[in-house]
């Protein structure tokens, strides 16, 4: 192992699997043992490596102030995620990172928050809502807007509650395709937007999930009066290496990795609507 | 101070003796299968004596010359980021133990290398790759270990082919820096070299070998050779304001039109010496103890190049054709604060279907939309 190539991964252990839905779990890995391993912020990713398979670029989805473990909510894909699924509590991962930009929590203090997310994408979106919660007397309204494909498909259903009843914040779910049981909304999540409750002058929107969503997410966003400035959406690439090496993850003139993940929407906004871009 | 010497063919000769005599590997310019590559040279006589080529769209031949010239060819296939940034490399092992697996980098001194002959604007595209490897955010450890030491010969063109334009991108013809010593090679009255020296270990290796001031005539006859060069480029870019013009046309038909010829083969992209994509493969041996990293060049002309789950966001050719144009010479300047191209012609000679950058570039200026490529 050595420390100054940024392209050896470090051994971390896993050291508890959560399942949460039929295709998605979360790894809790133990980095106690790298020199400054947990310390990240809120939008950072991870280059997960399984032993002889792969690495897969993947969010950190824990609370930031965990000094020793690192959290990654992940849905088998592929051939790294779904070897990713197959590890058990005491098996041996490679970790580098974190790497990428961050969604600026900081700026929130004072103001109202609306936090869109699509699927997967509530994943690099939790860290931010750990940090609002901890301090939640320094921020106004917090509005979270979750979209799933089905009822099985919703993340965190148990925090989700206790953000609901605990947290004082709204935190509002729906899906693309109900089932029997399910008494909640149907509908793309672009809908919850008409619900949120905030001051557009003083409000910081957060989104990630599938891009379409989150064209249509910004443009509702748009539409309710909040600025561009103030919108941060979170993009995905393929990509390979995660320091800037191999252009897998370029998006016009930015590469995701370095540049992004997380972006303000006025430095993507003239390259996002381009197609095959 | 004297920056300028004379040395003779025997004198060159006796200075890649000395570079080889002090440990060094040898790349220079050899003729095999029908083109001059790079690959370790032993001496003066694998130079390419006598050898020239003849350039075009799509073609590429040798050419017998009568002067027994050593360095009268142009832009080869091969660049030289093959011993940079090598095609295929591992970059670490990890071995299983009982308590999981201990992961070792394979970055490490590689063999001391001597570029023999390297073109300004080859020099160029070491300086840009450069800045994407070593000088950004992160540095590549493989790379800066091939880099750190290499010493550089550079030769300054004579003559231009005619799918070189790199007067129009500013990369040449004449090298004024990135080397260790350039020479000029003069044919008339005798054949001899002009030496610059460009560093002190250039200086240090010149003065091992037998040398002279150069005279005013020689200096004169050797910057005559770099204008006979310039005034020969076949091609040329006008690069004013070239990357509002290519952002403004994104969605130009050209692309399209360009797309229904392109095999999307990636040959432009593995002949460009700036070109650094890459991808990563694991592998693993028969017992599943031991596990290697191999990364090896990639291109933006694959379709797995731009696969996330849900699809491939470069789905048509028309979108990787305007990704790899669009990068070299707009994206590229707003991520490394210089153009992408450096005007070697490789991707035009060696495009099966003589698809020209160039050209590509004069079509979307001619027929440039909403005024992007215009004064603001
Ligand atoms: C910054 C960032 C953060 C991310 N965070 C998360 C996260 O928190 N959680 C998470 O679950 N994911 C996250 N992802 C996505 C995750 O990295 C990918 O899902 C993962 O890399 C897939 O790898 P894999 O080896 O499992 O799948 P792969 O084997 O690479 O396959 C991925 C998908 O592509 C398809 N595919 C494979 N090869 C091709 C091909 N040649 N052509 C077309 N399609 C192909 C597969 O069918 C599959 O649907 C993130 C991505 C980025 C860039
Ligand atoms: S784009 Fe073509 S002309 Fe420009 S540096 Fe690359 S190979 Fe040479
Ligand atoms: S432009 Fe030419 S060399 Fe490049 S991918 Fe297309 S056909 Fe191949």
């Amino acid at each position: 192992m050595d420390a100054s190539d940024p392209l050896c991964p470090r051994p971390a252990p896993v050291r508890a699997v959560h399942h949460e839905t039929a295709d998605v779990f979360t790894l809790i890995l133990d980095v106690s043992a790298i020199p400054g391993g947990a310390a990240f912020a809120p939008g950072q990713f991870m280059m997960l490596y399984v032993f002889g398979v792969g690495e897969a670029p993947i969010s950190i989805s824990g609370d930031a102030r965990d000094s020793r473990t690192l959290a990654h909510t992940i849905r088998a894909v592929g051939g790294v995620t779904r070897a990713l699924r197959n590890l058990r509590p005491g098996d041996v991962l490679g970790v580098r990172g974190p790497y990428g930009s961050a969604w600026p929590v900081a700026a929130a203090r004072g103001r109202d928050v609306v936090i869109v997310a699509g699927g997967i994408g509530l994943a690099p979106l939790r860290p931010v809502i750990y940090h609002l919660l901890r301090r939640r007397e320094d921020y106004g309204h917090i509005n979270i807007c979750c979209g799933a494909r089905s009822p099985g498909d919703i993340l965190y259903t148990g925090e989700l509650q206790r953000w609901r009843e605990e947290g004082d914040m709204q935190v509002m779910v729906t899906v693309d395709h109900g089932d029997p049981g399910w008494r909640g909304q149907v509908g793309v999540v672009t809908e919850l937007l008409d619900r949120v409750r905030c001051d557009p002058a003083n409000t910081l929107a957060f989104t990630c999930g599938p891009e379409i969503m989150m064209r249509f997410t910004v443009r509702k966003l748009r539409e309710l009066g909040i600025a561009g400035e103030a919108i941060h959406v979170s993009m995905e690439r393929n990509m390979h290496c995660a320091v800037g090496f191999c252009g897998h993850c370029q998006f016009g003139p930015l590469f995701v990795c370095k540049d992004g993940p997380v972006f303000p929407w006025p430095r993507i906004a003239p390259f996002f609507g381009i197609r095959e871009l | 101070m004297e920056n300028r010497f004379l040395i003779t063919l025997e004198g060159l000769g006796a200075l890649l003796a000395e570079l080889k005599g002090m440990g060094r590997t040898l790349i220079g310019p050899v003729v095999r299968d029908g083109a001059i590559v790079y690959d370790e040279i032993t001496g003066l006589r694998d130079l390419p004596a006598g050898w020239g080529d003849v350039q075009e769209a799509g073609r590429y031949r040798l050419e017998k010359r009568d002067d027994g010239a050593l360095f009268a060819y142009n832009s080869s296939p091969m660049a030289w980021k093959r011993f940079l940034h090598p095609p295929a490399l591992t970059l670490w092992k990890a071995r299983r133990r009982d308590d999981g697996f201990r992961i070792e980098s394979e970055a490490q001194a590689p063999p001391l290398h001597a570029f023999i002959g390297v073109r300004a604007c080859d020099l160029r595209a070491i300086a840009i790759q450069d800045r994407v490897l070593m000088e950004d955010r992160f540095r590549d450890p493989h790379y800066a270990a091939r880099r750190r030491d290499v010493f550089i010969l550079a030769a300054q063109c004579a003559q231009a082919g005619n799918t070189c334009f790199c007067a129009s991108m500013d990369s040449g013809p004449r090298a004024t820096q990135g080397f260790d010593l350039a020479l000029t090679e003069l044919l008339h009255p005798e054949h001899r070299f002009l030496l610059e020296v460009g560093s002190e270990a250039g200086g240090r290796l010149l003065s091992r070998v037998p040398h002279q001031v150069a005279g005013e005539a020689d200096w004169a006859a050797a910057l005559q050779a770099t204008e006979n060069a310039r005034a020969q480029m076949g091609r040329h870019v006008d690069t004013r304001n070239i990357k509002t013009l290519l952002y403004g046309n994104a969605e130009h038909p050209r692309w399209e039109e360009t797309a229904q010829r392109c095999l999307a083969c990636a040959n432009c992209t593995m002949v460009c010496p700036t070109c650094f994509c890459t991808a990563i493969e694991d592998h693993t041996d028969l017992e599943g103890s031991e596990a290697r990293r191999v990364r090896h060049w990639d291109s933006c002309f694959t379709s797995q190049f731009s696969h996330i789950h849900g699809g491939v966001v470069r789905a048509g050719i028309a979108s990787r054709y305007r990704q790899w144009l669009t990068h070299k010479l707009a994206s590229w300047q707003d991520q490394f604060g210089t153009l992408g191209c450096v005007g070697c012609g490789r991707c035009i000679s060696w495009c099966p279907e003589g698809i020209d950058i160039t050209e590509e570039l004069a079509v979307i200026r001619a027929q440039d939309q909403n005024g992007a490529g215009e004064d603001a």
